[in-house]
């Protein structure tokens, strides 16, 4: 039986044992306990939750963050989102099928005046992730009470889900420490503080005029807080991309991919394509390869990947396939994802016809990038709000930018209060600028690699804010200038100090990108010291392993001579020690741990259309293909609520949460400027809330079924 | 007057009766203007209302425009190929007390007598119909099974459509400013952008409306009345009819709703007291009461999820009926207005009639019925069946 839970993991303990006894229709399954049941679903096998009520096709995860719908099952009766809701002992769950009947109840109530309670605070924070923590940090320090709520039912937002050591600066956001670990610094420092209240599971669902936020508690209450401040760090969505078969199951979100596997350590697939070269889709990629997925390829449709070039070499050094200048043209498959065909495209971004190949896959990754959530903002913006925004809902950047952005919001929010601070948010703002920088250029290291005694090796060639390998060398001997950490790091040689080959440097690199070569043989070989933080198993002294350059390039197989673990870093990273010829020494800096697989020619069928998206859905719950909204725009229609008019686009579950941005860019693949367009109102509910919730009547357990 | 462009019609207000009316116009072989400050059509009440279309009133008037207004809309599809979401689903006014029964029964039976489609269903009919309402205490309803709904966005797309292409002309994001008259008869229009000369002058501005008729010195007797309504998720379906339920509760007189073709339910509730301004936000006490009410009258939409609020506003008038005819002060000035939250069930009526009246082809008894709307009405019989 092929096994979907994830037994063993480099990084992340796998302890947990599936306990909770459920039902998929009438097949007896085990969830492991608090997990949601599309986890649970997934951790079985089933991939495909219900068949869309519009065109019968299956559906399956997309978001797997309680923010798109598709993902609806049927649970003891009553339609939930199987992302946000988890599964209880006993639990009956069945696939939607077409519209979901209502369950009879037992009871009639007559009207009672419905009480919802209302809490009363000085500040509320919508979103517990790196911004939301760090700005409650700074306001709990300064005792002002907070209530910081969070949809999920455990605190650190996105970090939770990387596993990966963060860039930045050692000193300032934990840099060289993971996501997962950062998370937990960030909780404990909250929940050390007596002025700040945590609510997790509590969405919130609406902002009205009295300057309230309607919330969703445990899946159960209604209730009303009423901030005198609103910070808003509900962070980031992923965008979606529009191309035909993009609604079949096992095609879904980078985002929702690491929910799986590290939130939940579910093991969703065996052969993944993953689709866009920013960091998120790198990093996803590199996290499918930890958690024992092979990854068929990546593509990317501009020249050079967006993200890191650390994060793409670690990628490249693994032998993934990285195809940059090329677009997905399309996914195949019957009821689930089979294959996707990708092809070159031309400075245009058109694809080149003959240039088409076809990948075998089970699972494709949309990772093409994040729009900030901030519909929250916009809305109490409007209604008068005293209102603040930090992390991705105000600007898209790294983690470690969001701390600061945080920060500086607490601080803020603060002073509005009138509270007093000394705090230097200007040399904050100057950080976070810093650590929210684009990668800048490639440059060409002038360093010098002799070929005798024994130093590290920064493979590390594009200026992006990281200091940690300067920071952990006991010798300080590894550089990189204060002032600007964006500055590339150099080995020091103009002092009397050397490296002594603790294997610091090599296990904090967050991009993987620091080896440590011991030319003192002097026999021709040399020893190549290299971080691995993939399965141990595949380890063993003495056994040969492939070793590969930055580009990906393979240099043979050598001998392991040595596998350690560095103090401090005990947590899944290990220093592999390879002898290797000493004329390729200062060149090796990885290994390969996929075996590439071949595309396929691919014949297309006909000439590409001129927008071949034209037939894909942009809205996945009203069934909206792209066709019909650049029609419409061809038309001269201008106002967003007249293509909402006339094909339902954004009027689904959802709420338009995927297809608004995708419609925006539509009118910019137009040529039309987002000056002349209209864009809809925002009204309540950010999401869909039983009638009795609402009513503030018992939960659905007391409603019985016939 | 130089530079001016010239129009037969101008028409302020591309809603739910601007529309219509320029479609018809335009038909007729007029040129037609319509201005509005939105930046498309329907986005100013139309877009707020839920569909409901019935003939079932009790102002003679407003019974002929909406029986107009349903055999426009019922052949729509067959006419024009838009599917503009038509059903027949009828309306059901329930009650659930005695004095409630008795008023009903007194209109079916005025309805009956003018030839309205409609009968009066006793408990266990009215269950048959809608098998889930709340049975405890329910007395019986209305049915009037040629009501129904449609979709107001869908509505206006079209009827914007065929207007553009019967040569209308749209303004969007332009502000009607001012109003010139030359021996008492209308002469122009001055926007904040331009100035247009015309015949005939259209007030079919809703809620705004009493600006517009500022700018005359009339004091209309139009106020923007704020509702909200909802729409929840898609689910099987339950019932056909738009359920009406009269009974007051606490911040509300009345509420309906009805399930859309898709599944979903539509809901609003007639807050009491009126909440009389333009405001559109949305306040807090809306879904616990709503929910509590739509829960009160059909239990078994407990677990039903809300997908979407709106607020939106009513055009009220004091009796509930609307104005329409030409201002006795001014020749060529008219006023489609006031429609109390029907606009969308009167509007394409509404455009008809408006078109008969300039054409001057209303028949004398039409003319007579019509009358009632007059604006120097008196307003004090009110209508029945809000």
């Amino acid at each position: 039986m092929t096994e979907f839970r994830i037994k063993d993991h480099p990084i992340l303990d796998t302890n947990e044992e599936a306990t909770v006894s459920f039902f998929w229709q009438s097949e007896a399954l085990l969830a492991r306990p608090n997990e949601m049941i599309s986890s649970a679903l997934m951790a079985n096998g089933i991939s495909i939750f219900s068949h869309h009520p519009v065109d019968g096709t299956a559906q399956g995860i997309f978001c797997a963050n309680g923010q798109c719908a598709q993902c609806l099952v049927i649970a003891d009766g009553i339609p939930v989102k199987a992302c946000m809701t988890p599964v209880k002992a006993g639990m009956r769950i069945e696939p939607a099928e077409g519209l979901p009947a209502l369950p009879y109840v037992s009871r009639n109530n007559s009207y009672v005046e419905p009480i919802i309670p209302v809490t009363e605070t000085e500040v509320l924070i919508i979103g517990g992730g790196p911004a939301g923590l760090s700005a409650a940090i700074e306001l709990g320090n300064l005792g002002v009470k907070c209530l910081l709520i969070d949809d999920k039912n455990r605190l650190g937002g996105k970090l939770v889900l990387q596993t990966h050591r963060f860039f930045g600066s050692t000193e300032a956001v934990f840099a060289g420490s993971r996501g997962t670990e950062i998370a937990k610094k960030l909780e404990s420092n909250v929940r050390g503080l007596s002025s700040v209240e945590i609510w997790t599971s509590a969405v919130a669902i609406g902002i009205f005029a009295e300057q309230m936020i309607g919330v969703f508690r445990d899946n159960k209450n209604y209730e009303l807080v009423r901030p005198k401040v609103l910070l808003v760090s509900t962070g980031a969505r992923e965008k979606s991309l529009a191309f035909p078969g993009n609604t079949l199951p096992g095609i879904y979100g980078a985002g929702a991919f690491q929910t799986l596997v590290n939130r939940d350590l579910v093991k969703p697939c065996e052969n993944l394509f993953v689709i866009g070269g920013g960091n998120v889709g790198l990093i996803a990629a590199y996290h499918a390869i930890q958690a024992g997925i092979h990854v068929a390829g990546l593509v990317e449709a501009a020249p050079q990947c967006g993200g890191y070039k650390v994060h793409m070499d670690k990628l490249r050094r693994t032998g993934v396939p990285i195809y940059t200048s090329h677009t997905v043209l399309k996914a195949i498959g019957d009821e689930h994802v089979e294959q996707v065909v990708i092809a070159q495209v031309d400075k245009n971004f058109k694809p080149i016809k003959g240039t088409e190949q076809i990948y075998d896959c089970d699972t494709v990754l949309i990772a093409v990038g994040l729009d900030p959530v901030d519909e929250f903002y916009r809305r109490a913006k409007q209604l008068g709000f005293n209102v603040h925004a930090a992390g991705d809902a105000e600007a898209i950047a790294e983690a470690s930018a969001a701390i600061f952005s945080g920060k500086i919001a607490g601080v803020n929010i603060a002073r509005d209060l009138g509270y007093d601070t000394n705090a230097d948010t200007q040399a904050w703002q100057n950080l976070e600028d810093i650590l929210s920088s684009r990668p800048g250029d490639v440059v060409k290291t002038s360093q010098e690699f002799p070929h005798e005694g024994m130093y590290p090796i920064m493979h590390c060639t594009q200026e992006i804010p990281c200091n940690p390998c300067s920071t952990v060398c006991p010798k300080m001997l590894i550089k990189v200038d204060h002032a600007d950490i964006r500055n590339l790091p150099y080995y020091d040689r103009s002092t009397d100090e050397q490296c002594i080959n603790c294997g610091r440097c090599v296990a904090v690199c967050p991009g993987l990108a620091v080896s440590i070569v011991d030319f003192r043989k002097q026999d021709g070989k040399a020893l190549v010291s290299l971080p691995f933080e993939q399965d141990p198993d595949l380890l063993q002294i003495g056994k040969l392993i492939e070793v590969t350059g930055t580009e990906g390039l393979t240099f043979g197989s050598y001998p392991i001579t040595q596998i350690r673990k560095i103090v401090g870093f005990r947590d899944g990273t290990r220093v592999v020690t390879v002898e290797v010829p000493a004329d390729i020494a200062t060149e090796v800096s990885g290994f390969r741990i996929i075996e590439e697989t071949e595309p396929k020619p691919y014949e297309f069928e006909t000439e590409h259309p001129e927008n071949l998206a034209d037939d894909a859905y942009v809205c996945r719950c009203e069934r909206v293909t792209a066709g019909q909204i650049r029609q419409l725009i061809r038309e001269g229609v201008r106002d967003i609520n007249q293509i909402k008019a006339k094909t339902k686009v954004s009027m689904g579950a959802c709420g338009g949460k995927t297809c608004l941005n995708m419609v925006k860019r539509l009118f910019q693949s137009e040529g039309v400027n987002l000056n002349e367009i209209t864009e809809t109102p925002i009204r309540p509910v950010f999401v869909e809330m039983p009638l009795h919730v609402l009513a503030n009547l018992p939960t659905n357990e007391e409603v019985k079924h016939e | 007057m130089s530079n001016s462009q010239n129009f037969d019609v101008i028409i302020a207000g591309a809603g739910s009766i601007g529309v219509p009316a320029a479609y018809y116009l335009s038909k007729a072989g007029f040129s037609v203007l319509v201005i509005d400050p939105l930046a498309s059509n329907g986005q100013g009440s139309n877009k707020h209302a839920i569909g409901g279309v019935r003939a079932t009133h009790t102002n003679l008037a407003k019974i002929n425009i909406s029986r107009k207004s349903m055999e426009i809309l019922s052949n729509w599809k067959t006419e024009h190929g838009d599917d503009i979401e038509w059903r027949a689903g009828g309306y059901s006014f329930v009650a659930y007390d005695e004095p409630t029964k008795q008023n009903l029964l007194d209109i079916v039976h005025f309805q009956q007598d003018i030839n309205l489609n409609i009968q009066w269903l006793e408990h266990d009919d009215m269950m048959a119909l809608a098998p889930d309402l709340n049975p405890i205490g329910l007395l019986g309803g209305t049915y009037a099974p040629e009501d129904g709904y449609a979709s107001p966005l869908k509505v206006s797309f079209s009827f914007y459509r065929l207007a553009v292409q019967a040569g209308a002309t749209f303004h969007f994001r332009e502000k009607v400013t001012g109003i010139t008259q030359k021996a008492g008869s209308i002469e122009s229009v001055i926007t904040d952008k331009s100035r247009y000369t015309c015949a005939y002058f259209i007030d079919a501005a809703g809620s705004w409306s009493p600006e517009i008729s500022k700018l005359i010195g009339v004091d209309l007797k139009v106020k923007p009345d704020a509702h909200q309504g909802g729409i929840t998720e898609a689910v099987a379906p339950l019932f056909k009819p738009m359920i009406v339920d009269l009974r007051p509760r606490p911040g509300s007189s009345n509420f309906y709703f009805y399930q859309h073709p898709t599944g979903k339910i539509i809901f609003c509730v007639t807050p009491e007291p009126s909440i009389f301004g333009y405001f559109d936000d949305d306040t807090s006490g809306f879904l616990p009461h709503a929910a509590q009410r739509l829960i009160e009258t059909m239990p078994r939409l407990a677990n039903i999820r809300v997908r979407r609020t709106w607020r939106g506003t009513y055009p009220m008038t004091p009796d509930g009926n609307p104005i329409f005819g030409e201002y006795p002060g001014l020749k060529g000035y008219i006023h489609a207005t006031g429609t109390c939250g029907q606009g969308f069930m009167l509007g394409p009526g509404m455009g008809w009639y408006i078109t008969s009246l300039i054409t001057n082809t209303l028949s004398d008894a039409e003319k007579k019925c019509l009358y009632s709307l007059r604006i120097d009405r008196d307003y004090s019989s009110a209508e029945k069946l809000m």
